[in-house]
C-alpha cells in the first residue's frame, strides 16, 4: 500500500456513530417543535427529541436517567402537553402564522447565542475521554444511597414540590362554578 | 469514546431551539415545549460532564442534579399546563400576542 501524504482522521468507533445518529435525530425533533405550524406536530417532534436525549444518556452510561426520561418525558409530560392541546383546540391549525411578533428578533438572538456557545465550547480544550466505568460498579445503588444519606432535604423537599405542585394544578385547572 | 465536544453542541443547540420556541412562538403551549426543551439541554449537559469528570462511578452528583431537574420539570409543566387551560378558559385564547392585560 501507497504511503499518503497526509494522515488519515482516526475511524469513528461505534459509540461515535450511534451518538451522531442519535444527535441527528434529537435535533431533527427540536427542529420540528420550533417550526412546526401545526401544533401537534410540534409535539410530536417533542417526543422524537425527548426519545434522542434518552438515547444520549445511554450513550454516556447514564442508564437510570434515561429510564426516567422515557417513563417521565416521554411517557407523562408528553401526554400532559398533548391533552392541553386538544383542549386549547382551535389554535392547533392556525390561519396566523406560528409566530409572534418578536420573532425575527427572537431568531436573531438565538443564532447568536449558539454561535457564541459553539465557538467557546471549541476554544475551551476538554478531555478527550472520561475515567472507564467498570462493569460491576453499581451506580444505581449508588444513587439510592446518595437520595437516602447527603441528599435527603432536598429528596424530601423535592416530593413536597410535586404533591404542591399536583395541588396548585388541580385547583387552577378546575372548573369554578 | 465521544468527544465531550460533541455533546455540548448538541445541548447548544437543543438550548437555541428551546430559547427560540419559548420567544417567538406565538402559541402558549408550544412556549411550554421550548421550556422543556432548555431543560433538557442542561440535562444533557450535566450527564457528559458528570461522565468525564473525575471518578464518575463514585461521584453521582451531576446524575442527581438530573434527576431533581426531571422532577422539577415534571411539577413545572402540569402547573404551566394548567394555568394555560385557565386562560384559555378565561379569554378564549392561549395566543400570545392577544394576552396583554397587563400591558401600560
Amino acid at each position: 500500500m501507497p504511503e499518503l501524504p497526509f494522515e488519515l482522521p482516526p475511524l469513528p468507533t461505534i459509540q461515535q456513530v450511534i451518538f451522531v445518529m442519535i444527535a441527528i435525530l434529537t435535533v431533527l425533533g427540536a427542529l420540528v417543535v420550533v417550526l412546526a405550524r401545526n401544533l401537534f406536530h410540534s409535539a410530536l417532534g417533542l417526543v422524537t427529541a425527548f426519545f434522542g436525549a434518552a438515547g444520549v444518556y445511554v450513550v454516556a452510561e447514564a442508564e437510570f436517567i434515561g429510564v426516567s426520561q422515557v417513563l417521565v418525558y416521554v411517557g407523562a409530560i408528553s401526554t400532559l402537553i398533548t391533552f392541553a392541546i386538544m383542549l386549547t383546540r382551535g389554535m392547533m391549525f392556525g390561519a396566523t402564522s406560528p409566530r409572534n411578533r418578536q420573532s425575527g428578533t427572537a431568531a436573531m438572538i438565538t443564532i447568536l447565542i449558539f454561535l457564541v456557545l459553539t465557538a467557546l465550547v471549541g476554544a475551551i480544550p476538554w478531555p478527550q475521554a472520561g475515567e472507564p466505568i467498570v462493569e460491576g460498579q453499581a451506580i444505581i445503588a449508588g444513587l439510592g444511597r446518595s437520595f437516602v444519606n447527603e441528599y435527603v432535604v432536598p429528596f424530601q423537599l423535592l416530593a413536597m414540590l410535586l404533591l404542591v405542585a399536583l395541588a396548585g394544578a388541580i385547583v387552577l385547572a378546575r372548573d369554578r362554578k | 469514546m465521544v468527544p465531550l465536544t460533541w455533546y455540548l453542541i448538541l445541548a447548544a443547540f437543543v438550548f437555541s431551539a428551546g430559547l427560540f420556541a419559548a420567544l417567538g412562538r406565538r402559541n402558549a403551549i408550544a412556549v411550554l415545549m421550548g421550556i422543556e426543551l432548555m431543560l433538557n439541554a442542561a440535562n444533557i449537559n450535566l450527564i457528559a460532564f458528570w461522565r468525564y469528570g473525575p471518578s464518575p462511578a463514585q461521584n453521582l452528583d451531576g446524575q442527581i442534579f438530573a434527576l431533581f431537574v426531571i422532577a422539577v420539570a415534571a411539577a413545572e409543566v402540569a402547573v404551566g399546563l394548567a394555568l394555560v387551560i385557565s386562560v384559555y378558559r378565561n379569554r378564549r385564547t392561549v395566543n400570545l400576542d392577544d394576552l396583554d392585560l397587563l400591558k401600560g
